[in-house]
């Protein structure tokens, strides 16, 4: 017998949950679709009965959807979880994401593109067997290159939008043939070879742009080889000399970062027994990877006791600097500026520096 | 007899975030506070040590600060240094109340 899954659906305004029934009883899953109008209620809800799938508003009285999406990370790891939200901000974007949500929504999207909307969340509930084995979540083993030659494959039409710390860049894909790409100001191949060097970052697909200018014209089989090979290239480097160079090029423009941006040092954590930290401009480098690593112990037992979600950063201030502490790359970056460093920009330069780091 | 627990006895508890501030001294016992009683005692005292701990430690490797601002998904945490301890206050961060960082 065919299950119905359950869709839990949390607003504070009725007309649009009703808006949301109605469109999401067109699905051809025919989901049981449950309402509720405030975040604690969905809590409850969820505890008393499996449902498969959780679609959050953000902006909410009393508890507002970051804080349903924190608890509800912790206590239904298998739930899938759908942000559908007005509020077009970049970084609740990246704070809704950063929380594990599997797909994030505009309301005015979501009308504008309801077959595609309908679609992601006909596939969030159709990955997954009654038997318990729901398969994988994500794709982080996946490289971009993987995930463009996905795309590619299945014959898709779609914007692949990617975002490495502050640096965001897209790539323009219909019909599974690459058309465009963009990183800042550079465009065509040269982009899309500068995007693919990027070892991390996030991705999102956004709605096709079919009618979006076509800049590149080769082949995507041929771009992808080419720019493989010169990454390849670029990373054989097994002779001692080469990597010996390699190394005080890296360090020479790490100085020169630091120089350029302001920073007064930077010092860099591997976790515990996996490498040796590094630190440019420091004197005191084992001083302050022992305090990193404690403070951040520190403060991840205390996310856990308040329930709090994860850590985005750290920031401090004395008299002598401003210092703001990074998770990025399975590293933790700890950064001091100088005193007079504007608050409200500390976050946005500490962001900028370490995505550059290592480019 | 107890009907209403049986009716409404089964609801989930739901633990909201802390709000509010914490007066601490140096040995982290809280001195005021205004964040809710519905929060335990040891909780609190546990974040106003972790807190103390993590500004005696930045000391020690000669990196004094006077004010940490630790920001979780969904809380932040400030606290400041003062003579005989601290002030830590705990926000939550809610899309009602965008992080002052956040680009406008």
């Amino acid at each position: 017998m065919e299950v119905r899954h359950k869709v839990l659906i949390v607003d504070d305004d009725a007309d649009w949950l009703d808006v949301c029934r109605e469109m999401l009883s067109q699905l051809p899953s025919k989901p049981e679709i449950r309402t509720v109008g405030a975040g604690a209620r969905a809590i409850a809800q969820l505890d008393s009965q499996p449902f498969r799938l959780l679609i959050c508003d953000l902006k909410m009285p009393k508890m507002d959807g970051l804080q349903v999406l924190s608890i509800v990370r912790r206590r239904f790891p298998d739930l899938r979880t759908v942000v559908l939200t007005s509020l077009e901000d970049e970084e609740f974007r990246s704070r809704a994401y950063s929380l594990g949500v599997d797909l994030f929504w505009l309301k005015p999207d979501m009308q504008q593109n309801s077959k595609m909307f309908l679609d992601c969340i006909e596939s969030l509930l159709g990955k997954e067997s009654e038997t318990g084995n729901a398969g994988f979540r994500g794709i982080q083993s996946k490289s971009l290159m993987d995930i463009i030659q996905l795309e590619c494959m299945s014959r898709n039409s779609t914007v692949l939008r990617i975002t490495r710390g502050p640096l965001v860049a897209k790539i323009w894909i219909q019909d599974g043939e690459l058309l465009d790409a963009q990183v800042g100001n550079v465009r065509g191949e040269a982009a899309f070879q500068k995007i693919l060097a990027w070892k991390s970052g996030t991705f999102e697909n956004l709605a096709a742009e079919p009618l979006h200018e076509r800049t590149i014209t080769r082949s995507i089989n041929a771009l992808l080889l080419e720019t493989a090979q010169s990454i390849d290239e670029s990373s054989d480097v097994a002779q001692t000399e080469m990597i010996e160079k390699a190394d005080h090029r890296k360090t020479v423009w790490r100085l020169a970062l630091l120089a350029a941006e302001g920073a007064e040092f930077v010092v860099t954590v591997p976790p515990e027994g996996q490498g040796k930290s590094e630190a440019w401009g420091a004197h005191n480098a084992e001083q302050l990877t022992g305090w990193t690593r404690r403070a951040a112990d520190a403060i991840k037992r205390l996310g856990d006791r308040l329930e709090a979600g994860p850590v985005s950063h750290i920031a401090g201030a004395s008299m002598e600097r401003r210092l703001a502490m990074l998770p990025a790359d399975d590293k933790l970056f700890l950064v001091a500026w100088p005193p007079e460093t504007p608050e409200n920009e500390l976050l946005e330069k500490t962001k900028k520096l370490v995505a550059s780091w290592d480019s | 007899m107890g009907f209403l627990k049986k009716l409404f006895g089964s609801r989930a508890v739901v633990q909201e975030l802390p709000m509010g501030s914490l007066t601490v001294n140096a040995q982290g016992n809280i001195v005021a506070s205004t964040v809710s009683s519905n929060y335990s005692r040891a909780l609190l005292s546990d974040v106003s040590r972790e807190v103390l701990v993590i500004f005696r430690e930045a000391r020690e490797a000669q990196l004094p600060l006077a004010e940490i601002s630790i920001h979780f998904g969904s809380l932040r945490v400030t606290a400041r240094e003062t003579r005989g301890g601290a002030i830590i206050f705990l926000m939550p961060q809610t899309a009602l109340l965008p992080l002052p960082t956040s680009p406008k």
